[in-house]
């Protein structure tokens, strides 16, 4: 029927004209794209599993009032029991109130770091796309630089190196908590530059900002209020894979000792301890090692579905 | 391919080298205290040492003089003394480095072999159960940090099954197939962690790559000549599909690097990575800052390779 109408019909047709025919009340993009993240029944059941993550994290502690650090030697590798639903480790000190401290530094630096890397890529890719030439040119060729940077080695590096000044400046754990935020966050930000610049050097072209500039918008307006919008969506998605993989470089620095010493318990710091009695405590480092699998193939099940309800190029 | 088309692209290499070797020693630069702090509290080094030291590394110099001199002194191959192996770090790291270069290459390989036949079954069946699985499969497999991976490995295979020792051994007391089984045999979980995680972000890189090739005229074509299903997947389809895969896989190295570290932290085996790990936590810095511009260049220089193979594969990438 659509291709039969003449173009210029519904153009010049008054606008109750055109409304009418809509039976259902308007959705908004939001609507929309909720409607299809539905359909993706992993991630929906993702959502839920990570909800409940987060819940136990933050509201645990009130639940489960153990002191992180209570040493018993006489319940040391101990399994699971109904006095320590998830055992001991060889301190005798209790895994569920370790492993729910740890969870909550964990998802903070998580979420932290995204949100390091999201606000560097956004104003280094709006920067590039905005701005043509040499400008452009030198801050993709340093975004490339940085992707072809190893990552870990340079993390590690980071950390063996201002380790110690940080946690004169800021304590041991806030010093360790910035560090890492800081430094996993100012490692991850050139997907997200790339993405803001295709988007935006595409935008910027287009019909609606040009109107906006023909109305005598500022750049700044155009930029945070035209195009960054209509940006969004890629961002989300690479926003949410990148709190994943934040979980993961935090907990493998934590594995490998150059990040939260082992008076913090993160999940990864207490795999570290664990994995040398393996043979004898085997729930000592499956619980930790469990939950950072959880809280990362979840993320990951997210931001799949998030990338078909947000990314225009894939709608299915 | 021309040859014009590889001079270029090892011309493009020198800028990102030398933006590497900036970015590091920009790092070096603004760490808080001295590299050689260690050294004074150390008392089995004598104070005419620390200061040579100081003097040959020009700490006292203007940034730019230091970069120049470090930069000149890495490329001359003079990395300095480790204090703790007692050596000279180019030729500890160049004893390090082929067990590390083995490692890799042959995860690789698995990952690989592991994400080809999978890739190209779940694309000729897209949305099919054998797709879904695969993929949901998939995500574990890259979910799952390859530290932990490990650790379930060496629970399973060491200690419940005891079939894998999970201590790598270099000096192994017996002579000819016994000795390369028993090389083989601590290999293989390093190697099958490695590989495994790559294998399972290569899937579906391979996937989406054949999905974009079976749907070309060219495909439609060799079928309507009536050539059988299997030889257009294998030899239409997937030949042309791979051509990007090359560069993903090199695109991946900077990842598998950092998995290389933490296997060969895991189990021990005596490569750059966990030589990485134990110098830094033995605050040795020459070690430290060396292994990191190996492994900085080696990404590149694969990269490199990665480019050749492509415009090799390819042939019109070499013309444009």
């Amino acid at each position: 029927m659509a291709g039969l109408t003449p173009a210029s019909l519904t153009a010049d047709a008054p606008a109750p004209a055109v409304a009418a025919p809509r039976k259902n009340r308007p959705t908004s993009p939001w609507q929309e794209a909720w409607r299809r993240f539905r359909r993706h029944r992993l991630a929906v059941a993702s959502g839920v599993v990570l909800l409940l993550l987060i819940a136990a994290v933050t509201l645990g502690p009130f639940i489960w009032p153990v002191a992180i650090n209570e040493i018993d030697f006489t319940a040391k590798l101990q399994g699971p029991s109904w006095a320590h639903p998830l055992g001991t480790d060889d301190l005798g000190q209790d895994l569920l109130a370790r492993l729910i401290y740890g969870g909550r530094i964990s998802l903070a630096v998580g979420l932290a770091a995204m949100v390091v890397a999201v606000v560097v890529g956004v104003v280094v890719g709006a920067l590039a796309g905005m701005s043509a030439g040499w400008v452009d040119a030198a801050l993709m060729w340093l975004t490339d630089l940085f992707l072809a940077l190893p990552l870990l080695p340079l993390l590690l590096l980071l950390m063996y190196l201002f380790r110690d000044h940080f946690k004169r400046l800021f304590g041991v754990e806030g010093g360790a908590f910035i560090l890492i935020v800081v430094v996993i966050g100012g490692l991850r930000w050139m997907q997200v530059a790339r993405l803001v610049r295709a988007q935006f050097l595409s935008l910027r072209e287009k019909e609606f900002v040009e109107a906006a500039r023909a109305l005598g918008a500022s750049k700044l307006r155009l930029v945070v209020g035209h195009i960054l919008p209509n940006a969004l969506g890629p961002v989300i998605v690479a926003g949410t894979i990148d709190v994943a993989a934040a979980i993961i470089a935090e907990s493998t620095l934590s594995f490998l000792g150059l990040g939260f010493p082992s008076d913090i318990p993160t999940w990864g710091s207490v795999l570290r301890d664990a994995k040398d009695y393996l043979d004898i405590a085997p729930h000592w480092a499956l619980f930790p090692g469990a939950a950072i699998f959880l809280a990362v193939i979840t993320i990951n099940f997210m931001g799949d579905g998030l990338r078909d309800a947000l990314d225009p190029r894939r709608v299915l | 391919m021309s040859r014009q088309y590889i001079i270029r692209k090892i011309l493009i290499m020198i800028p990102s080298l030398l933006g590497i070797s900036l970015v590091l020693f920009t790092i070096l630069a603004m760490a808080p205290g001295d590299p050689f702090e260690e050294l004074a509290t150390n008392p089995a080094v004598p104070p005419e040492v620390r200061a040579a030291l100081r003097a040959k590394f020009g700490l006292d110099d203007p940034v730019w003089t230091r970069y120049l001199h470090w930069l000149v002194a890495m490329i001359q191959g003079d990395w300095g003394f480790s204090f703790v192996s007692r050596m000279d770090v180019d030729k500890l790291i160049l004893q390090r480095l082929p067990v590390t270069l083995i490692v890799i290459g042959s995860s690789q390989i698995i990952a690989m072999l592991v994400a080809l036949p999978v890739g190209v079954l779940a694309a000729t069946r897209p949305y099919s159960l054998f797709d879904q699985v695969a993929n949901t499969l998939a995500f574990v497999g890259f979910s799952l940090p390859t530290f932990f991976t490990g650790l379930l490995f060496i629970l399973v295979f060491s200690i419940q099954l005891d079939w894998l020792p999970f201590v790598y051994r270099a000096n192994i007391d017996a002579t000819g197939w016994q000795f390369y089984w028993e090389h083989i045999k601590q290999s293989i979980m390093p190697v099958m962690v490695l590989g495994l995680f790559q294998g399972a972000s290569l899937v579906r890189f391979v996937r989406s790559s054949v999905l974009d090739v079976i749907k070309l005229d060219y495909v439609t074509t060799a079928r309507s000549k009536g050539i059988g299903e299997r030889k257009v997947i294998t030899k239409h389809v997937v030949r042309n599909a791979l051509i990007p895969v090359v560069t993903l896989v090199a695109l991946q190295l900077p990842i598998v690097f950092g998995g290389a570290i933490v296997t060969e932290q895991i189990f021990r085996v005596p490569g750059i990575g966990s030589l990485l790990i134990s110098s830094m936590l033995s605050n040795d810095t020459p070690v430290v800052m060396a292994v990191t511009f190996v492994i900085a260049c080696l990404v590149v220089f694969f990269n490199l390779l990665a480019d050749i193979i492509y415009g090799w594969l390819d042939p019109r990438i070499s013309y444009r």
